[in-house]
C-alpha cells in the first residue's frame, strides 16, 4: 500500500502514537475521536486492561473525506508503553508513516520518557530505517499538571529534543494541544512522502 | 502615456513615465490553481516579449486580479529592459487618446504613437462593445504591432467571443495568441492572500481567524481584502484578540453594525471551537500545496521551455504519470539536456551557422542524435549543401537546344566518376543550367542513395571559405568538401578573381579527380573564354565533357508553357500556347514571364486565357480580327516540313515598321 496512491486516487497516512506508558497516548486519541462530526464517526478500537492499560493498540480510523481529488484517510495507533510490550510496538510501528512521541511532563517519568525514546529509535533501527527521515514530532504532555511536579516546555525541550523537532505542550486530558500536535505530524507527513527527493521513508 | 510626466503611483523608467501601481506587482500576486496559468503565461510574456504569447488575452470576473496581472507584468519588463517603451491603459483611455486625436486632427500622430510602443497593456476591453468605432482603429493597430513583433496584453471580463457586437477580425485576432482565464481562488489561495494583506496592513490576526475567513465563500479578491479591513477595523477597537467564532459572526452579518459597542468585551470564543475542521483544512491545505503540486510546476515548466522553443514530450509524458515522479530530479535532468543542448548548438554555430537551427538541438529527447551531430560537424562530416529536391531530370523540358546535355548528364549520373568527368555545362543565363546541374545531383543520389552529393553555386562555396578564413577553421570546411562523393558547383565564372578559392577548389578537384568522384560545373561561358579563372582550372574543366545549353526552340517554349500554365491549374487553348511560344524568349525566365504577364492580365480582366488576353498582356495591344487569325494560324504543314530548324522561322512580325528602323540602324 502506498501512501499516495495516483490511479485509485488514495492518500493514507500511518502515525503511531508512542511514549512510555500512562503519558497519554489514548488520550489523545479519544480527544480527536470525540471531536470527529457524528456522521463521519467510525469506530474507534482500543483494547485495554480493566485499569485502562493499553493491552495491544488503539487504532482509530479517520475518513477526512475528498481532498483535491484524493480520498484522504488517516489511520492513528497508540503502542502499548509498558516495557514489556516491545514485541506488539515494533509490530504496530511497521508501516507507520510519521510518529508522535508522547512525553510524560512530570519530573519523575523524565526517565521513563529517554528510556520510551531510546526504545523508539532502536525500534526504529531495527526495522531498517533511519529515523532521521521519518517524521516525527514531540509533545508535552500533562502540562496543566501543578507546576512542581512538572517540567517545563523548555526544560523538556532541552532534555529530549536533541534533535531540534517540532515539539507541542499539551494538557490531551483537556484536549489542550492535541490537534496541534496532529496537524503538525500531518503535515510534515504528507510534505516529506511528497517529496521523494527528500529520502522520506516509511517504517 | 508616452514619456507623460510623472504622477504619484506612477514609475519611472528611461525618461518614460508608465501609469503603473508599485503595489501590482509578481511578488504580491498570490498564485493558486485558479491562476496559476494566467500568472505563467504573464510572467513568461513579460520574460520574452513578442516571442511567446502575443497577444495574451486575459478574462475573468471583476476582482480576480486581471489588473493586478497587467500591471505586474509592465513592471517586470521594465526591470528586465528598461529601454522598452511600456504603455499601460484602460480601454476608455485609449478612446479618450483617440477622439482626441481626432478633435486635434492628429490620427496619424497617435497611431504613429501606439505604434512605436513596444508592449500595450489595455485594461478592460470588454467596453469595445460600446465604442464600434474604435474596434477597426484597434484592429488596424494590433496588426501593426504583432507584425513588428510588439507585444500586446489585453484584459477582459469575459472571452473575446463573448463580447457583444465585436468584430468578428477583432476576435480572430484576439483569440489568435493565448486566451487565459483567471478562477475564483479556492481556499488555500484564500489563506495566503488573507496572509499577505494581514501582513501588509501590519495586523496580527491569529490564523484561526484568517482560517474562518478564508472558509467564507467569495467571489473576488477584492471582498475579501474587504473583509480583512473590516476584522482590523474591529480588532482595534477591541481590547481582546479577536477569536474566529467571532469573526465569522463579524462578516457573515450575525453583528449589526459589524461592530460593537464601545466597551462591550468582544464576543467570547466558543467552548468547543471546531478542531476536526481546523485539522482537515490543514490536510487540504497540505495535499494541495504538496502532492498535487508537483503537477503545477511541470505544468509551468512545459510553459517556460515551450516558450524557449524547446520540445517537452518529456515533461508532458510526467504529467499523464499515475505514479508520484521524482519532480526535482526529472525538472533538473530536462533543465540539464537543455544547457547542453544550447551549449552544442553554440559549438556548431562555430563552425556551420545554419547546422545550429538543426532540430535535434531544441529536443532534450534528440541529446544523443545532438552530440552525434556536433561530433560529426566538429570532424568536418557534416553534409555539405545537398542538390534541391525540386530541380529533377523529370521537370526538365528538353529538346533539341539541350538534348545532348541531358542525354550526358543521364549517363554521368548512371556511372559517376567514370565517364565524362570532369562534366560542364555551358549556356547563357535562363538555358537551365542550374536546373540541370541539380538534376545531376538528384540523378546521383538516385544511383547511390547513400553518396554525399555537394550542390552548390560559387558564390556561395567563395562565401563559405571566407567564413570559414575568418573563423580560422579552413582545414574544417575543406574536410567537409572532401567527404563528399560528388561536388557540383554552379556558376563557376563567378569564381574570377576569387584567387584563394580558385586554389582550394583546385586542390579540391585534383583530390576528387584522384579519387573518381564525379565532378560538375556551370558556367556562361566555355572554359577557355573564362576571364580570371586560373588557367590550370579551365584546362582541367575542358579535359572532361564541355556541353552547351542553346535558348529554347519553339516547341520547348511551348512545353515549358503548358507545364508552367499546368501548375497554376490554368487550362490554355493550343492556339494560345502557339501564340505565347512563338514570341521571342531566349531562355526558361523569359518564357516564366510571358506566362506570368499573360497570368497576371487574365486575373486583372477576370477571364478566361485567350489569345486576345496573352496578346494585351505581352503587347499591351488588342488586332484586329484578321490580324489575330494570321499570327494564331497554324504552320502550314508543307511549309513545316521544308524548314531545318521551326526557330529560323518567325511568324509574327509585330511594330515591323520599328524593327525595320532599328535594323537600319
Amino acid at each position: 500500500m502506498s501512501l499516495v496512491n495516483f490511479t485509485t486516487r488514495e492518500i493514507t497516512c500511518k502515525i503511531v502514537y508512542y511514549g512510555p506508558g500512562r503519558s497519554g497516548k489514548t488520550t489523545n486519541l479519544q480527544h480527536v475521536y470525540s471531536q470527529v462530526p457524528a456522521d463521519r464517526k467510525g469506530l474507534m478500537v482500543s483494547l485495554a486492561t480493566q485499569t485502562d492499560r493499553t493491552l495491544f493498540f488503539d487504532f482509530l480510523p479517520l475518513d477526512l473525506g475528498t481532498i483535491s481529488g484524493f480520498t484522504t484517510k488517516f489511520q492513528l495507533y497508540t503502542v502499548p508503553g509498558q516495557v514489556y510490550y516491545n514485541a506488539t510496538r515494533k509490530l504496530v510501528l511497521q508501516g507507520a508513516d510519521g510518529v508522535v512521541f508522547v512525553a510524560d511532563s512530570q519530573l519523575r517519568q523524565l526517565d521513563q520518557n529517554f528510556a520510551s525514546l531510546q526504545n523508539l529509535h532502536a525500534n526504529i533501527l531495527d526495522s531498517g530505517v533511519d529515523i532521521r527521515t521519518l517524521p516525527l514530532v514531540l509533545q508535552f504532555n500533562k502540562q496543566d499538571l501543578p507546576r512542581e511536579l512538572i517540567l517545563t516546555p523548555a526544560e523538556l525541550d532541552e532534555a529530549l529534543n536533541f534533535r531540534g523537532l517540532p515539539a507541542f505542550p499539551a494538557d490531551a486530558l483537556h484536549g489542550v494541544g492535541v490537534f496541534e500536535t496532529l496537524k503538525a505530524i500531518a503535515s510534515d507527513v504528507l510534505r516529506k512522502l511528497s517529496a521523494r527527493d527528500s529520502g522520506a521513508q516509511r517504517v | 502615456m508616452y514619456c507623460a510626466s510623472s504622477a504619484p503611483g506612477t514609475v519611472a523608467r528611461s525618461g518614460c513615465s508608465v501609469d503603473l501601481n508599485p503595489r501590482f506587482r509578481f511578488e504580491s500576486f498570490v498564485v493558486g490553481a485558479g491562476n496559476r496559468l494566467a500568472a505563467t503565461a504573464a510572467r513568461t510574456v513579460a520574460e520574452s516579449p513578442g516571442a511567446a504569447y502575443n497577444p495574451l488575452f486575459i478574462y475573468s470576473k471583476s476582482g480576480l486580479g486581471k489588473t493586478h496581472l497587467l500591471q505586474a507584468i509592465g513592471f517586470l519588463t521594465l526591470e528586465r529592459q528598461p529601454e522598452l517603451r511600456v504603455e499601460y491603459l484602460t480601454l476608455e483611455e485609449f478612446v479618450e487618446r483617440y477622439h482626441a486625436s481626432i478633435a486635434a486632427g492628429q490620427v496619424e500622430a497617435f497611431r504613429r504613437g501606439v505604434q512605436e510602443t513596444d508592449f500595450l497593456l489595455l485594461d478592460d476591453v470588454q467596453f469595445l462593445a460600446d465604442h464600434r468605432e474604435m474596434q477597426s482603429e484597434l484592429l488596424r493597430l494590433t496588426e501593426a504591432l504583432q507584425a513588428e513583433g510588439r507585444q500586446i496584453v489585453l484584459t477582459c471580463d469575459r472571452p473575446p467571443a463573448e463580447i457583444a457586437d465585436l468584430d468578428e477580425r477583432l476576435i480572430s485576432r484576439l483569440s489568435g495568441g493565448l486566451l487565459v482565464d483567471i478562477g475564483a481562488p479556492d481556499f488555500e489561495t484564500r489563506l495566503a492572500i488573507l496572509h499577505r494583506k494581514a501582513e501588509e496592513r501590519g495586523a496580527a490576526l491569529p490564523p484561526a481567524v484568517l482560517e474562518t475567513v478564508a472558509d467564507l465563500v467569495v467571489s473576488s479578491v477584492r471582498e475579501l481584502i474587504g473583509m480583512v479591513n473590516r476584522l482590523i477595523a474591529f480588532q482595534a477597537v477591541s481590547d481582546a484578540p479577536i477569536t474566529a467564532e467571532a469573526a465569522r459572526a463579524l462578516l457573515t452579518g450575525e453583528v449589526p453594525g459589524g461592530q460593537p459597542p464601545a466597551g462591550e468585551p468582544a464576543p467570547a470564543a466558543p467552548a468547543t471551537p471546531d478542531e476536526f475542521s481546523a485539522f482537515v483544512s490543514v490536510v487540504r491545505h497540505t495535499v494541495s500545496e504538496t502532492i498535487e503540486a508537483w503537477r503545477s510546476r511541470v505544468g509551468e515548466a512545459v510553459l517556460r521551455w515551450q516558450g524557449e522553443g524547446y520540445r517537452t514530450r518529456r515533461l508532458e509524458q510526467l504529467l499523464l504519470s499515475d505514479v508520484l515522479p521524482d519532480v526535482a530530479a526529472e525538472l533538473a535532468d530536462f533543465a540539464s539536456r537543455v544547457e547542453e543542448l544550447r551549449r552544442l548548438a553554440d559549438a556548431v554555430a562555430a563552425f556551420d551557422p545554419a547546422a545550429a537551427g538543426s532540430a535535434c538541438f531544441h529536443d532534450p529527447d534528440l541529446l544523443e542524435e545532438a552530440r552525434v551531430f556536433t561530433d560529426q560537424v566538429k570532424e568536418g562530416v557534416a553534409p555539405p549543401p545537398p542538390p534541391s529536391r525540386a530541380l529533377s531530370f523529370e521537370d526538365y523540358v528538353t529538346g533539341s537546344a539541350n538534348d545532348a546535355a541531358v542525354r550526358a548528364a543521364l549517363a554521368v549520373a548512371a556511372e559517376p566518376g567514370r565517364k565524362f568527368n570532369p562534366f560542364f555545362i555551358v549556356g547563357a543565363s535562363g538555358t537551365g543550367k542550374t536546373h540541370l546541374l541539380h538534376a545531376l545531383g538528384n540523378g546521383l543520389l538516385a544511383t547511390r542513395p547513400e553518396a554525399v552529393v555537394a550542390c552548390v553555386s560559387a558564390q556561395a562555396f567563395t562565401d563559405e571559405l571566407v567564413a570559414a578564413l575568418d573563423a580560422g577553421r579552413v582545414a574544417w570546411w575543406l574536410r567537409r568538401y572532401r567527404r563528399a562523393d560528388a561536388l557540383l558547383l554552379d556558376d563557376v565564372q563567378l569564381l574570377a578573381g576569387r584567387e584563394r578559392t580558385q586554389d582550394e577548389l583546385f586542390n579540391l578537384f585534383n583530390a576528387f579527380a584522384d579519387a573518381d568522384k564525379q565532378l560538375a560545373f556551370t558556367a556562361d561561358h566555355v572554359p577557355a573564354q573564362l576571364a580570371d579563372i586560373a588557367p590550370r582550372l579551365t584546362t582541367r574543366f575542358e579535359g572532361g565533357l564541355v556541353v552547351e545549353l542553346a535558348a529554347p526552340d519553339r516547341l520547348m517554349r511551348a512545353e515549358m508553357l503548358r507545364r508552367l500554365l499546368a501548375t497554376h491549374q490554368v487550362t490554355a487553348a493550343p492556339d494560345v500556347i502557339e501564340y505565347l511560344a512563338a514570341r521571342p524568349a531566349d531562355s526558361a525566365r523569359a518564357v516564366q514571364g510571358l506566362v506570368n504577364r499573360a497570368l497576371s492580365r487574365m486575373d486583372a480582366a477576370s477571364e478566361s486565357l485567350t489569345v486576345q488576353t496573352a496578346r494585351l498582356a505581352v503587347e499591351g495591344r488588342s488586332q484586329r480580327p484578321s490580324q489575330l487569325q494570321a499570327v494564331s494560324a497554324p504552320i502550314p504543314a508543307g511549309l513545316d516540313a521544308l524548314m531545318s530548324s521551326r526557330e529560323k522561322v518567325v511568324w509574327d512580325w509585330p511594330n515591323v515598321a520599328e524593327r525595320l528602323v532599328e535594323e537600319a540602324r
